[in-house]
């Protein structure tokens, strides 16, 4: 008897949507892909929102007859909040940081003591100068006006954006991959799929085309939020941002399937995902630039699908650049691609 | 012994061999199931008989010898075969997140032809479940949904391996009924059991299995015919109890074979009438205590014992 039920569909059609039933029965892993990546960029988005420049801090002590007008003087400048404290209180509030700077100040002249390393201390050095200086009666020699701009897309938070849509799609790609199929192998049920007539191909397509589904609302979701809380920039086409989001998920697809070909455990499987992701995490300048690492490990970094991918949505997303001008972080993806699939292919365990 | 099959075999095994690292899981096995036939691999754990069935399920490869199953071959006929076999693994989970209609949805989309989804489930009466996920069913009712998926490709050749292990009683008929309606459609089944009463209630011919060959073959009835006695009478002594002379046990009226069992002895007899009073008499004699005694009709189990000296729930 045949079966002529319309809702019958195609056996790629039935594997994608039984992917979709079993990912949105559970709970935890929406939020992990939803919830976490917004939830990352909001506080990461408030903690280095572009705020005005911090009021530093700085002492005047208690020695000589002009330590009265040099507090005054200084106190007429906003970004400096002064106090007046006896000389081992004033060194004591140095020494632990409350205060960026002393001023000894007796007739004749002015002395300063501050820590030279730090930026805040050399700031206030400036400032503390100027207010005394303008204060016991020098002119400016020129007119000058200041105007203050904020730039987008120099900013932490547009910094940080690429960085985890970067992340998210190694994340979605890995453990999207990896943590099912080898669920699935270790239940025995990969090894009675391969039992029936189900085209081996049409398996892995069922998880690399459902992943791409949930890419695609997990990156709408997360640039979308951050454009609209955050004004991230979005300078270069979609087209070329599509590319990129695409060439990045089939390649950590390919490095999730590689990861889960042979596993037979969940825990064996954790393991070498982390072992993967760890040094990425670390490395290929999620949170801060990697060209903070050492010159000698760069060819290395560079290498790596993570950094790949990053660098070119940061490129696209913040400079502007098209498709041309991503082609070394894309042939870096593209080899990944085929590096990892031609591999696993060939050595999957499908029992 | 067993009657021949007369067409082409359904199944045919010969000579098969199969070694692992450390055990060698197949010696040379051979078997012949005809088409209709509901046949079954009777042997302990560890005798082979998953790595057989496997190997006709075209899961793992034999080290050497021939599988052919409806006249083909798993190196040119692959994709044919997958269509026409219905596969129920030993231990499989099912995905606990879809429901038994999503998941026998899935399966019916694998196969070219095949009856319909509601069909099926009507068929393994889970029509009330359809609904439900498959993480909340009981074993049972996970066991006629793994046999649903198994027939929903409508198979010419059904292998179920151990497909009543671990099951209540309850369950076990329920499944057993299904099977035997299945069998009605002149549809091949290859079974592998350890339960005696599963392959006397199902089989046709079975194949007793140990140490990866077929060391028995035959339909129940003549297996059980070959141990020339109808009945087993069992007797338990209590500990550090004199041994008992075989040849005096075997003297005893009516008394086929004697061997001793763990804390007693094993007596295979043709009435029971005329061995009980005698044996008991014995044992007055010889001033032995009885703490056990129970009789049943000879099994499978009882061939099995007589064959190997072991018993199936020992191994």
């Amino acid at each position: 008897m045949s079966d002529h039920d319309p809702e019958s569909r195609s056996s790629l059609w039935q594997l994608i949507t039984v992917r979709f039933k079993e990912y949105s029965r559970e709970p935890e892993a929406l939020f992990w892909s939803f919830g976490f990546p917004i939830l990352l960029a909001i506080g990461l988005g408030i903690a280095f929102r572009s705020k005005p420049a911090d009021v530093t801090h700085v002492a005047v002590a208690n020695t000589g007859s002009r330590a009265a007008s040099v507090a005054a003087w200084i106190a007429r400048d906003s970004s400096l909040a002064v106090e007046r404290l006896s000389p081992d209180s004033a060194a004591a509030a140095l020494a632990t940081g409350r205060v960026a700077l002393i001023v000894f100040a007796d007739s004749a002249s002015i002395h300063y003591r501050y820590d030279n390393t730090r930026p805040d201390a050399r700031t206030a050095r400036y400032l503390v100068d100027n207010a005394v200086q303008r204060g016991a009666g020098r002119t400016d020699v020129l007119s000058v006006s200041d105007e203050h701009v904020e730039e987008r897309g120099s900013r932490y938070i547009d910094f940080v954006v690429p960085g985890l849509l970067g992340m998210t799609i190694m994340g979605g790609g890995i453990w999207g991959l990896g943590f099912p199929i080898v669920d699935q192998r270790r239940k025995n049920l990969l090894k009675r799929l391969v039992a029936t007539p189900m085209s081996r191909a049409e398996y892995l397509a069922s998880y690399l085309l459902s992943r791409l589904v949930l890419l695609t609302i997990e990156a709408v979701v997360l640039l979308g939020s951050s454009v609209l809380l955050f004004g991230v920039p979005m300078r270069g086409t979609g087209l070329a941002l599509v590319v990129i989001v695409v060439i990045s998920a089939l390649a950590f697809g390919g490095l999730g399937l590689l990861i889960a070909s042979r596993a037979r455990t969940i825990e064996g499987v954790s393991g070498l995902m982390n072992l993967t992701m760890l040094p990425m995490w670390v490395l290929s300048g999620v949170f801060f630039s990697s060209e903070n690492f050492p010159r000698v490990v760069q060819p290395f970094i560079k290498a790596l699908p993570l950094t790949a991918s990053i660098d070119a949505l940061r490129a696209n997303m913040l400079r502007g650049v098209s498709l041309p001008g991503l082609w070394p972080e894309l042939a870096i993806l593209a080899a990944w691609i085929v590096i990892c699939f031609s591999i696993a292919l060939r050595i999957f365990r499908w029992r | 012994m067993a009657t021949a099959p007369v067409s082409t075999p359904a199944l045919l095994v010969e000579d098969l061999q199969k070694r692992y690292a450390d055990v060698h899981a197949v010696r040379g096995l051979g078997l012949s199931v005809a088409s209709g036939e509901c046949f079954g691999l009777l042997g302990p754990n560890g005798a082979g008989k998953t790595t057989t069935i496997e190997i006709c399920e075209g899961l793992l490869a034999p080290d050497s010898g021939n599988v052919e199953l409806l006249g083909l071959h798993w190196d040119h006929d692959a994709s044919e075969l997958r269509e026409r076999l219905g596969i129920q693994l030993q231990e499989t989970q099912l995905a606990d997140k879809l429901t038994v209609e999503e998941t026998v949805r899935l399966f019916r989309s694998f196969y070219e032809r095949g009856r319909t989804v509601d069909e099926v489930i009507s068929l393994v009466q889970l029509d009330e479940k359809r609904a439900a996920r498959v993480g909340k069913l009981s074993g049972g009712q996970k066991q006629r949904l793994a046999l649903a998926c198994a027939i929903v490709g409508d198979p010419d050749l059904l292998f179920l391996d151990e497909p009543t292990t671990g099951l209540d009683p309850q369950s076990r008929r329920q499944l057993w009924e299904l099977i035997t309606e299945f069998k009605a459609h002149g549809r091949t089944i290859l079974l592998t059991t350890h339960y005696m009463d599963e392959a006397e209630m199902l089989c046709d011919r079975v194949a007793i299995v140990d140490h990866g060959q077929v060391i028995a073959l035959g339909t129940p009835a003549e297996l059980i015919g070959s141990l020339g006695a109808e009945h087993v009478v069992e007797f338990a002594l209590p500990p550090g109890s004199p041994v008992i002379d075989d040849a005096k046990l075997r003297a005893l009226a009516g008394v086929h074979a004697a061997r001793p069992l763990a804390g007693g002895y094993e007596l295979q007899v043709g009435a029971l009438h005329r061995t009980v009073p005698a044996l008991l008499q014995l044992l007055a004699a010889e001033h032995l205590e009885l703490t056990q005694l129970t009789t049943h009709s000879a099994t499978l189990e009882d061939v099995f014992v007589s064959l190997t000296g072991r018993q199936l729930r020992d191994v």
